[in-house]
């Protein structure tokens, strides 16, 4: 079986994310760029299932610009063994980057596809479940447990107030949460590795995808600044405060 | 920074988080070896850099050696504890046969086989090495050796080490740089056969050791390359030495100008913060640019390393001028902290204990002006 994984670079999780001044966007110039790290999880559940035999290559796939090749193979140096580059400058929105899946899933016909529940910069949650939609595919969002047995997945879904089992047919899509494991870190002989792994370009309109935008960003800003906290003399006075200032019960 | 090997840095960043200021405190305090931070560095493959991939290592140059080992000292880590198991094996690689260099580096760069501690200066002898006084005399298929070494660091925490020994009696040696020899010794087996190794408690946790040698039988298939040429085959592992503490230093000046900075961006006193005044800032921006300027410099170094050609030089200079940008930054980033510097918890005064080191070791900053005014400059011989 082969496992498709799709990833995505995003602003560094330990960089603190600032509005462009026109308030058009995230400042995304001279940032410390990463791979999103709901992917690295993916990519890692993926090298994991080739490493016990259950999966027999690992192809991983991202769109962006140039640099996006340096997310890939952060991702080949995890162990996964080969990468697709689908070169676009500028944003893409999750229909279309499911549409470019989708096209890339009926070129490679994986067993598998894995992708990160949400990508930390745009938090849409929506890509895997449009890409299983369109594949006409079961679909288990919120992995925290993988396993594949024959033709089939069992998956442990973080769900509110806690886990729900379920049993999907492969060809699937999984979306994974935090909890499904920890990546490794890239050890220096595999980094190297890396270098030599072949990353295939496609264009998006080989794909035919049209990566034209429907939606119209109006305005981003920051969080209003947080203020500072009181003291409250008596359990009567935090009712009343909670009641009445914040007014959350 | 020196170089760019984004991908390696980014890696020794993350492997350094899992070691953090209080991992080191505790070692700092016990006086003992950081064992699981070198056993995650030898895992990861990072000490086998330089050795060849026909030898099972990545095969990569001094720059990249000098990227990890400047980026673990930035994260706030202390690689002077596996350091030399990156570059000791030089010498094997660059001198010794075949049959050393099979059954000695696959070894070493799996990690099963750790080579760190060279036993070069001895209590009689510091840097003046030509003037040693360990003898090794030849005996059949061995030779015998009698002698002790001091500051020999790592010895505890090393199989082999390579020791450096008289076969030539001064007077008699061919030439003034003739007569000494390297060998490899087998510390597990040597270890109470003619070797007792002792710590030297120090200011700060390096594990430098005494060797006395009493009687060791060291097989002849130990020597490497030839007899009496020893003291040429050390001198391009030095230079490889003094670039990757060269750029240590870069690396410590890196994570102290980054401390200084964050506190004197949030201490507030008098209302303001602390950073706000150009005598707490000028310091501080004058620590970052001797940190670039030396950082140039160790780049320099290694270039020329790894393209072959000379440069005790630039090696010596990116030292001199690295050891003295983290020193500059250390004090500092002292000063910056006012009294909370001294405290453990900041890891500001650990860090500035450490720093200090490389003004003295492995060679002093006087010896290389030395070096400088003498073989650069042409001044006249001092000694």
């Amino acid at each position: 079986m082969k496992v498709l994984v799709a990833i995505k670079r995003v602003i560094d999780a330990n960089v603190k994310a600032r509005v462009r001044q026109d308030g058009s966007g995230v400042e995304t110039t001279n940032v410390k760029m990463a791979m999103n790290p709901f992917c690295e999880i993916a990519v890692e559940e993926a090298v994991r299932l080739k490493e016990a035999g259950k999966a027999t290559e690992t192809v991983v796939v991202s769109a962006g610009a140039q640099q996006t090749q340096e997310t890939i193979r952060t991702a080949l140096a995890i162990g996964a063994d080969r990468g697709i580059h689908v070169p676009h400058d500028g944003a893409l929105e999750p229909l279309a980057v499911a549409k470019m899946l989708k096209a890339v899933a009926e070129r490679e016909q994986p067993g598998l596809v894995l992708l990160g529940k949400q990508a930390i910069d745009d938090d849409c949650n929506q890509t895997g479940q449009m890409l299983a939609a369109l594949l006409g595919w079961p679909q288990a969002t919120f992995a925290s447990k993988i396993e594949i047995d024959g033709d089939s997945a069992t998956v442990t879904r973080e769900v509110d107030g806690g886990l729900e089992k379920i049993a999907v047919k492969m060809p699937c899509v999984i979306t994974v949460d935090l909890r499904l494991n920890e990546p490794r870190y890239a050890s220096l002989p595999n980094i190297m590795k890396a270098k030599k792994k072949p990353i295939d370009q496609i264009a998006l309109a080989d794909l035919g995808v049209d990566p034209a935008p429907r939606l119209k960003v109006l305005k981003v800003a920051e969080p209003p600044a947080r203020g500072g906290g009181i003291k409250v003399e008596t359990a009567a006075e935090l009712v009343d405060k909670l009641k009445n200032a914040a007014g959350v019960i | 920074m020196s170089g760019n090997f984004s991908d390696i840095r980014e890696q020794i960043r993350a492997l350094c988080a899992g070691f953090p200021g209080a991992y080191w405190r505790e070692h700092d305090r016990a006086r003992t070896y950081p064992r699981e931070f070198v056993d995650a560095l030898t895992t990861g493959g990072w000490l086998a850099c330089l050795i060849p991939e026909a030898y099972g290592g990545s095969g990569l140059g001094l720059r990249e050696a000098a990227a990890i080992m400047e980026e673990i000292q930035a994260s706030g880590c202390n690689g002077a504890a596996a350091h030399a198991q990156m570059y000791t094996m030089g010498t094997i690689l660059r001198h010794g046969s075949d049959a050393q260099k099979t059954s000695y580096l696959p070894e070493i760069a799996a990690g099963r086989l750790r080579l760190q501690a060279f036993g070069v200066t001895e209590p009689e002898s510091g840097t003046d090495t030509l003037s040693l006084r360990t003898r090794a005399v030849r005996d059949g298929d061995h030779y015998i050796v009698n002698g002790s070494k001091v500051w020999t660091s790592r010895a505890e925490h090393s199989d082999l080490m390579l020791l450096l020994a008289r076969t030539t009696a001064r007077e008699d040696a061919p030439s003034r740089t003739e007569g000494l020899s390297v060998f490899i010794v087998d510390l597990r087996e040597a270890r109470g056969k003619g070797i007792e190794i002792r710590p030297i408690p120090t200011m700060i946790n390096h594990a430098t050791c005494e060797v006395f040698i009493d009687n060791l039988r060291v097989p002849a298939a130990n020597l490497i390359g030839e007899e009496g040429k020893g003291f040429r085959y050390i001198l391009d592992g030095m230079n490889a030495e003094r670039i990757l503490i060269g750029a240590e230093c870069i690396g410590d000046a890196r994570w102290f100008v980054a401390r200084a900075g964050d506190y004197a961006k949030t201490r507030k006193v008098f209302n303001r913060p602390i950073g706000q005044n150009q005598g707490v800032q000028f310091p501080i921006a004058r620590a970052y640019a001797q940190m670039r300027a030396a950082a140039l410099m160790v780049e320099r170094a290694a270039a020329l390393f790894d393209a072959g050609e000379r440069c005790g030089e630039e090696a010596n200079l990116a030292k001199l001028l690295a050891s003295e940008a983290s020193w500059e930054a250390a004090d500092t980033c002292m000063q910056t902290f006012g009294g909370y510097g001294f405290a453990e918890e900041f890891d500001v005064e650990r860090k500035f204990r450490e720093a200090r080191l490389y003004r003295t070791a492995p060679i002093s900053t006087n010896m290389i002006l030395s070096y400088v005014a003498e073989h650069v400059l042409g001044l006249p011989r001092s000694y």
